[in-house]
């Protein structure tokens, strides 16, 4: 097995789960409770890559990566090299591509909050931020690891956009679905078998610890029995 | 005299401040919008505010909190601007400093009561938070639940810290969105007493939203009823219950028994006129209401507590309205029986126990009911077009 694959993947699944939980919160936060007419432009945009191809979504990332665009050239100033086929690059395709499993999953719990609770917090004297803080989040857990565990099973499972914007770098940009594909290229089918394995068992467990910790929030909390 | 002298050598006495409501605000609903339009001023202590559902009362109560920007209008609470359309204001919820029991209590449920009664102290500092949020808790009766979560507790209990988180933050305006709707009488008359002793030491405004009578007149200073957006009556709590000129106050005042009308003779000489009731052939005599006209139609209200009845036919009564029926049911609440009998039109008729057993009623038992005059109350309101 290509344990630096694996390493890989891990990597990148986990720094894109961190990434998106940050950036994620005040998208989700602004599509949950802007009242802007135009608020479903925004949400079918980062709905998109739930349908898109990842070959389409690929594409276009390596081009706004590539040294033709201002991204690209802005980081080619910065660092010397291009995005594209980089591990730096991967990360950003990788963010785009799981954005909605995140954003989601966050704006959905954070709507399910009781507006009441909110205007609540207000009227007590409380910032829009320390309502988010005190009375939003804590109240959006479920949500929040709901989002952050599929984004990391998401990122972990990706294809088609790693190999647009990555290609096949050994230790740089080669995850463990790439590995499986040369395998199989290969007709290495007892290795692409084990691989494929071990792949499947981290997306069952990760979907079990969301299921599982969710049904066990709901059950403790907010409906608990009076001890 | 000697209070507004110049002269006085003693601080003059503190003059009340001005607290004004006076504000539109229309909310899109299908069909037709709706309008709230009121104006009234708001004085320290209790004000009830009373109005059947949709009248418009969390959102005018929305509107003072800050919660909803009214469409034009003012707000003035304690001399303090709130909201000013001319001037452009609108001081932010934040700042506010108002006291808001919401109807769903809206309690932190991830929060002990403790830490829902400190969550508007962020700014005051832990020491003296701990101090004023003790001392709550204690004067609140709910010191020994205050770790425990709101879904832990007795509804008595969370509404006791719902009031409580309001309370502890000094707010200059209080609004209580049926705080106590949903618990039995005992319970409720305690809380009732605890923010009556609250509101004897701050005496700042108060709006309190019920539909309760014995919450009206157990609270009220005064009250101010509501009905599709507008004010409708206001008053004390006795006389705007005890005359009431409008059906929605007529329910409120505990009128059982509302009938529409037909006036069939105005008595200029004595004062009276005589009303046949719709749908029967029984005639009334009730008060002279200077509008009414021969062929008018109106509404009379009778309490069914200020009905007599009788098993033979009465006489030498002053009473002007001897009505034959029959009894069709009766059914006992508490200590009260209510009979309904039917005189052409069915009325509810209230009697003690002891009335019931003394003569010996029954369904079916033929009566006579008595009605005095003045007991006929003779209102404007919806039905009427």
């Amino acid at each position: 097995m290509d344990w630096q694959a694996f390493w890989l993947s891990i990597r990148l699944a986990v720094l894109v789960a961190a990434i998106l939980f940050v950036a994620g919160l005040p998208i989700a936060y602004w599509i949950a409770y802007s009242r802007w007419r135009w608020k479903f432009l925004v949400e079918a945009v980062v709905a998109l890559p739930i349908v898109l191809p990842p070959t389409v979504l690929g594409f276009y990332v390596l081009v706004a990566l590539g040294s033709r665009s201002p991204l690209g050239r802005w980081w080619q100033s910065l660092t010397g090299h291009t995005l594209a086929f980089t591990f730096a690059g991967l990360v950003i395709g990788s963010i785009v591509y799981s954005l909605p499993f995140a954003v989601q999953p966050f704006a959905a719990a954070f709507t399910l909050v009781d507006p009441k609770l909110r205007a609540a917090s207000s009227v007590l004297g409380a910032s829009k931020l320390r309502t988010f803080v005190r009375v939003v989040l804590p109240l959006s857990v479920p949500g929040l690891v709901t989002g952050v565990a599929l984004s990391f099973a998401h990122t972990m499972g990706e294809f088609g956009v790693v190999l647009m914007v990555g290609g096949n770098i050994p230790g740089v940009t080669r995850t463990v679905s790439i590995d499986i594909y040369d395998r199989v290229q290969a007709f290495d089918y007892a290795a692409a078998n084990q691989t494929a394995l071990v792949l499947l068992a981290i997306s069952f467990v990760s979907l079990c610890l969301v299921y599982g910790m969710n049904r066990k929030m709901w059950t403790v909390w907010p409906w608990k029995e009076r001890p | 005299m000697t209070a507004t002298s110049p002269h006085l050598a003693n601080p003059p006495l503190s003059v009340p401040d001005i607290s004004v409501v006076e504000l539109r605000k229309t909310l899109p609903v299908a069909g037709n919008d709706f309008v709230l339009e009121v104006k009234f001023n708001l004085d320290a202590g209790i004000t009830i505010l009373y109005g059947p559902s949709g009248a418009g009362k969390t959102t005018l109560l929305d509107c003072i909190a800050g919660l909803t920007p009214p469409d034009a209008g003012r707000v003035v609470i304690a001399d303090r601007t709130f909201f000013d359309c001319q001037r452009g204001t609108n001081l932010p919820v934040q700042r506010r400093r108002v006291g808001y029991v919401f109807q769903n209590l809206a309690l932190f449920p991830h929060l002990s009561a403790e830490q829902n009664i400190a969550y508007g102290l962020a700014d005051v500092e832990p020491s003296e938070r701990r101090t004023k949020t003790s001392a709550i808790l204690e004067s609140f009766r709910i010191a020994h639940v205050h770790d425990h979560k709101p879904s832990e507790i007795s509804g008595g209990e969370q509404q006791r810290v719902a009031l409580a988180r309001a309370l502890v933050t000094d707010p200059c305006v209080l609004l209580l969105d049926e705080p106590l709707a949903a618990l039995d009488a005992i319970t409720k008359a305690k809380i009732i007493d605890d923010l009556r002793a609250w509101n004897q030491m701050h005496r700042v405004p108060i709006l309190y939203v019920t539909h309760s009578r014995e919450e009206v007149f157990a609270l009220g200073e005064r009250v101010l009823v509501l009905d599709h957006g507008r004010i409708i009556a206001q008053g004390t709590p006795q006389a705007v219950m005890s005359a009431p000129r409008q059906e929605t106050v007529a329910q409120l005042a505990g009128f059982e028994n509302i009938f529409t009308a037909t006036v069939i003779a105005a008595h200029e000489d004595r004062g009276t006129m005589t009303c046949r009731i719709a749908g029967s052939t029984v005639e009334m005599e009730t008060p002279l209401v200077r509008a009414a006209e021969a062929g008018s139609t109106l509404r009379i209200g009778i309490r069914a507590g200020d009905i007599l009845l009788a098993t033979i036919q009465p006489r030498g009564l002053s009473a002007r309205n001897l009505i034959p029926g029959r009894i069709v049911s009766l059914e006992q609440r508490d200590v009260t029986v209510v009979a309904r009998v039917d005189c052409g039109a069915v009325t509810e008729v209230h009697l003690t126990l002891a009335a019931r057993d003394s003569l010996e009623l029954r369904p079916g038992c033929e009566v006579w009911l008595i009605v005095k005059t003045h007991s006929c109350h003779i209102m404007a309101g919806g039905m009427i077009e």
